[in-house]
């Protein structure tokens, strides 16, 4: 009997920001450093998730109120004695990775069978048949997987693919403080999920919502999914994903009515032809 | 908690989940600001007002928990009418000696009792308590450390009904009266409503069926009033009846793993194991005086004497004899105050000849680095033992100063030995965590090539010394060669075995075998103790702190999992968690109790108290020790029993703490004319110049206020983390954080270069500005603060300016701790200039400000 599917709920709401993750996933899977960038970016100076940077964690700074958070600061110019008048602001952090999409696109294109889907239910590519053609890459509707430069390989979250075959949880989830990063089976991390919803909810945290969670978006719902505190696009997150191969199968129907018409006219012409 | 603890911030985040309210008081909106439910921005360096304020409210609104606090805390004691509080002298206490700047502390004594510190300031009253002379150097009263109380004579008188005009409580009530809601706005910038929204949070959270917690790290100690800081804390807590009480407590959260444990087995100068303080050079004093002058007649530490000829025992073993004191004379004596700072100055000025630099950066990470700097290029020879080439082993090489011209490699006469160390994950050891609880670690590899733990080094260079020294018959030598150094080694590089050297800090009976606890001590030479308070860790010879049974297999005290001293104990003085009879103040926070059937206390975790003694207890008369004090008296160590709202001895700058500006501050102090610390420590040289404050002329020279602090990313002066290519690249360079409206008033980019200056140096930072930097209201202007990480220096695989080169020594007087948390200082657009142009910036600001070498050397 095969395990049950496996996946992460990635909880931003207590996510201090510490980048732990960032840092045991790359000392686990030996995901070399990428660059020494000041980016300006508030505290996020890796940027975004690539070959070299398998968890991200995103710092976003807000106007906004978190909940009936007070953040004491008042911009502008404002009277700060003036509750009224000091301004708000969040800061939102979150641990992003790779969704092992139940529709990964990546895996359907990869002509070499590099990418597979294992018996956890992740997507996991294998370095030792990958030939860096690339193809994943377009296709991934998050921008999650990448080549690495001076290598040409795809790389990308396996979910410590190695750890779940001992038992082991996938490390970014091991070293996480809080347990924003929960790793365990999809079905129980959903229920999980829908009940910490309903307490922010309940703490007047109206903005909270869940993202890829659900079987029937676009990609057939994410292996990791996510409790967000704002839009998806505030955190660079597409808000409808849609695996990029959904339409293969009418486009090759297309493309087979089309190249038997193209046959059928070649061969009257040939039949024209020869009379 | 979040940026530097974050694993200790799991805890908060679960307190959080389970309805507690999480308040961050803080200069900066940081990353634990952005998980509390209220962030409370305040200027830096004003927590005392801001603390004072709240103490004011609790007492103004009768909120604080009157049957706790008149049972358990000191607040009904009398004191002498001598004693003149801030109040009746404009902002200083009585007994100001301004001319030497230190405090005769007799006026601020018990009406009919002296009392000996508790912790502090000891040999303060070596004189008065021995009859001998004080101590050879002046400069040396007030530096013996440690922990402990009693009385000398009578009883204190006391008013249970806290009327009485010089009762404790009253001159409470009148110090903090002017620290209004209305002066903490004017003061620390914080706005009424949220500062009486904290007032209220807390004292709804307090009392007998609720308590709450303080969390502090080095944004409280790194001031020139750092100690006092935490005392209104423990003011504060006291009032509430948060002492003692699960959920309770003031908690200093560390800078590195095991910080506790280096001050209980301390590497600090004024204190030997267990807060035993560090005999003075007092003129012919033997054991006997030194315990007669330091030591208390009740409490615990009215048994120092068992505890130092154990602790003698222990590191002299045979040699120490009945007949020859023990060995006490080859105990080092203080002739003042040797801190870090001291140091320093003592190698500028040829004093000061070798220097061992173990797991520490202070070309970085200490205030001033400059003269950090110039005090190493002074010595004779430096060893320094770190993961990589940190820039206190190159700074020869290639620091600063060689950029700028100061010093040149060739005239540097200090001989530089390097020594690559071990990670904690390659050797055995235990870790001492805040909550006094030791975790003990196993070694998980050997270490690569010539790097070696810390006690292979110095057990090898030990025997190494005693092997030259072998034969030699000079009385200097005795010493060294009678100090027990026998430890076992083990493995290829003959390490010493850690295990062996925790038995010997548990101690041993006559016979040899392992001591279960500290009151099997005697003075008589026939037991041994490395560590009074630690004895009990290898009781039954078992490394009690290696034990790891999962929590979810124990009570929720967890007493099972490590050790904590003392004799395990989890919560200090939890006696305090019981009424004066002995039952639980409430239900929900029962923690010990008196258990009336088997006539012992009980509980949850082991009592902090002698087990039988019954609540009604009331010691005889003439009874000394544990014994001397009564079965309602929870604050076992102290001399009286009780908790101290008002501080009679041991602290060197008053009784209670009042809010002074930091050494450079842009503002004038709003409540008193006393401006700073009148005995605060500085120390005016050509590379330590003060700035003027508050309305002096030249103070608008530096209108900003600064904080230094650390980032998740990296440890502390960087040599554990600025090496780390996975480290680095989070946080790449070194940066400032500012407001946008600092931004608009002084041309600075997003992402750009600032130069920060202060009259010490400049340095440059790419600039991050941030709306998490908030304007203040600060005495009617628009107050802006600059922050810095103090990661950086020009070494590593992630590089950059040192905060720390714009700090200057200026230090606590208690502690000797400098005041890096809090400082005035101008900020400009671009970088800074190279080499000699440098110092000529600094001097030209020098010079627009007035700085003379007597600027900010006031009283």
């Amino acid at each position: 009997m095969s395990p049950a599917r496996m996946g992460f709920f990635t909880d931003t709401s207590i996510c201090i920001g510490c980048k732990a993750c960032e840092v045991a996933c790359k000392e686990w899977n030996h995901v070399p450093e990428d660059g020494l960038d000041f980016t300006g970016m508030s505290y996020d100076n890796t940027a975004g998730l690539g070959a070299d940077t398998w968890r991200h964690v995103a710092f976003i700074e807000q106007r906004r109120p978190l909940g009936l958070q007070e953040a004491g600061v008042a911009h502008d110019g404002a009277d700060p004695s003036d509750p009224e008048a000091r301004t708000a602001l969040r800061w939102l952090m979150s641990s992003d990775v790779c969704k092992h999409c139940t529709e990964a696109a990546c895996l359907d294109v990869c002509p070499t069978g590099s990418l597979f889907r294992t018996e956890f239910g992740t997507v996991v590519v294998q370095e030792d048949i990958c030939n860096g053609c690339g193809y994943c890459i377009p296709a991934c509707p998050y921008g999650v997987i990448d080549q690495r430069k001076g290598d040409g390989r795809a790389w990308k979250c396996t979910m410590c693919y190695d750890r779940l075959l001992v038992g082991a949880e996938p490390a970014c989830a091991q070293t996480c403080p809080t347990k924003s990063i929960q790793f365990g089976v999809l079905d129980d991390l959903r229920e999980r999920a829908a009940g910490r919803l309903d307490q922010l909810h309940a703490a007047g945290v109206t903005d909270a919502r869940l993202y890829g969670h659900d079987p029937s978006d676009g990609v057939g719902g994410d292996g990791a999914f996510f409790l967000l505190l704002d839009e998806p696009e505030a955190y660079g997150l597409p808000p409808d994903p849609v695996v990029t191969t959904r339409d293969l199968p009418a486009m090759w129907r297309h493309a087979a009515v089309a190249a038997l018409a193209l046959a059928s006219g070649v061969a009257a012409s040939f039949l024209r032809a020869g009379r | 908690m979040a940026e530097c603890h974050p694993v200790g911030f799991q805890w908060v985040m679960e307190a959080k989940s389970r309805g507690a309210t999480v308040i961050h008081v803080d200069p900066r909106f940081t990353r634990t600001s952005a998980l509390a439910d209220m962030h409370v921005p305040l200027r830096a360096g004003t927590d005392i007002a801001f603390l004072g304020g709240i103490v004011n409210h609790v007492i103004q609104n009768e909120r604080y928990f009157r049957d706790y606090l008149v049972a358990y805390t000191n607040a009904a004691t009398i004191i002498n009418e001598n004693f003149a509080d801030t109040e009746d002298l404009d902002g200083v206490f009585s007994g100001l000696d301004r001319e030497n700047r230190k405090y005769d502390f007799h006026t601020w004594m018990y009406e009919g009792m002296e009392v000996q510190a508790a912790s502090g300031s000891r040999d303060q009253e070596y004189q008065d308590r021995t009859g001998n002379g004080s101590s050879v150097s002046e400069a040396a009263r007030g530096e013996s450390h440690g922990s402990g109380g009693a009385a000398i004579g009578g009883e204190p008188e006391t008013d249970p009904d806290l009327l009485h005009t010089r009762c404790v409580f009253q001159i409470l009530k009148r110090h903090y009266a002017r620290y209004t809601p209305e002066m903490v706005e004017e003061i620390c910038g914080v706005p009424r409503d949220l500062f009486l929204r904290v007032c209220e949070a807390l004292t709804a959270n307090s009392g007998r069926d609720r308590t709450s917690a303080f969390v502090y790290s080095v944004g409280w100690t790194q001031h020139t009033v750092g100690v006092q800081y935490i005392r209104t804390a423990a003011i504060l807590q006291l009032l509430l009846g948060n002492i003692g009480r699960p959920g309770g407590g003031i908690m200093a959260l560390r800078g590195h793993a095991s910080i506790q444990g280096s001050t209980d087995i301390p590497t600090l100068f004024n204190l030997l194991p267990g807060y035993i303080p560090m005999p003075h050079a007092h003129e012919h004093e033997d054991l006997d005086g030194f315990v007669q002058g330091e030591a208390p007649d009740k409490g615990f530490w009215a048994e120092m004497k068992s505890y130092t000829v154990s602790l003698l025992k222990a590191w002299f073993g045979p040699a120490a004899r009945p007949d020859n004191d023990f060995c006490f004379d080859y105990l080092p004596r203080l002739t003042g105050s040797h801190s870090t700072y001291e140091t320093v100055m003592a190698q500028m000025e040829g004093r000061c000849k070798g220097y061992f630099i173990v797991g520490e950066n202070p070309a970085v990470g200490s205030a001033n680095a400059r003269m950090q700097r110039l005090g190493m290029a002074n010595l004779d020879w430096l060893v320094v033992r770190d993961f990589s080439l940190i820039e206190s082993a190159t700074w020869w090489k290639d620091g600063p100063e060689i950029e700028t011209g100061e010093l040149r490699t060739g005239d540097i006469a200090t001989e530089v030995f390097f020594f690559p160390a071990a990670a904690h994950t390659e050797k055995n050891g235990s870790f001492t965590n805040t909550q006094r609880m030791l975790q003990w670690h196993h070694a998980a590899t050997e270490p690569d090539g010539d790097a070696r733990s810390d006690l292979w080094f110095y057990f090898h260079l030990g025997r190494i010394i005693r092997e030259k020294l072998a034969g030699s018959t000079d009385p200097m030598d005795r010493p060294v060669l009678d100090v027990t150094w026998d430890y076992p080694t083990e493995g290829p590089v003959d390490e010493p075995s850690a295990d062996a050297i925790l038995a010997e800090i548990n101690g041993r009976d006559a016979e040899g075998r392992p001591l279960a606890s500290y009151e099997q001590l005697r003075d008589d030479g026939s037991t041994t103790c490395g560590c009074w308070i630690y004895c009990g860790v290898y009781a039954d010879g078992v490394n009690q702190a290696a034990r790891r049974k999962p929590g979810g297999q124990q009570n929720w005290v967890a007493n099972e999992w490590g050790w904590a001293w003392p004799a395990n104990r989890r919560i200090l003085y939890n006696r305090a968690s019981a009424d004066p009879d002995g039952r639980p103040w409430s239900e929900a926070k029962a923690l010990v109790w008196w258990d009336p059937d088997q006539g012992r206390w009980t509980g949850h975790d082991i009592p902090d108290f002698s087990a039988d003694k019954e609540p009604s207890y009331s010691p005889p008369d003439g009874a000394r020790g544990a014994a001397a004090l009564a079965g309602a008296d929870p604050f076992v160590m102290q001399a009286d029993g009780k908790g101290w709202l008002f501080v009679p001895a041991g602290l060197t700058d008053g009784p209670l703490p009042a809010h002074y500006e930091p050494q450079d501050s842009p503002f004038p102090n709003a409540l008193y004319r006393q401006q700073r610390n009148p005995v605060r420590q500085v120390f005016s040289r050509r590379h330590n110049r003060y700035q003027p404050s508050g309305d002096e002329p030249g103070s608008d020279v530096f209108p900003y206020v600064t904080t230094t602090y650390r980032l998740t990313e990296h440890h502390t002066a960087g040599g554990m983390s600025r090496w780390l290519p996975y480290l680095s690249e989070l946080q790449p360079e070194m940066f400032c954080e500012v407001s946008p409206e600092l931004a608009t008033e002084r041309g600075l980019e997003h992402m750009g270069w600032a130069t920060i200056v202060t009259a010490r140096s400049a340095i440059e930072a790419r600039v991050l500005v941030t709306e998490r930097m908030t304007p203040l209201r600060v005495q009617g202007r628009t107050l802006h603060q600059i922050g810095l990480p103090y990661h950086w220096g020009p070494n590593g695989y992630s590089a950059g300016d040192a905060a720390n080169e714009l700090a200057s020594i200026s230090l606590d007087p208690n502690v000797h701790i400098q005041e890096v948390k809090a400082f005035s200082a101008d900020i400009r657009p671009g970088r800074r200039p190279r080499g000699p142009a440098l110092t000529a910036l600094v001097e030209e600001y020098q010079r627009r400000a007035g700085i003379t070498e007597k600027t900010g050397t006031e009283v």
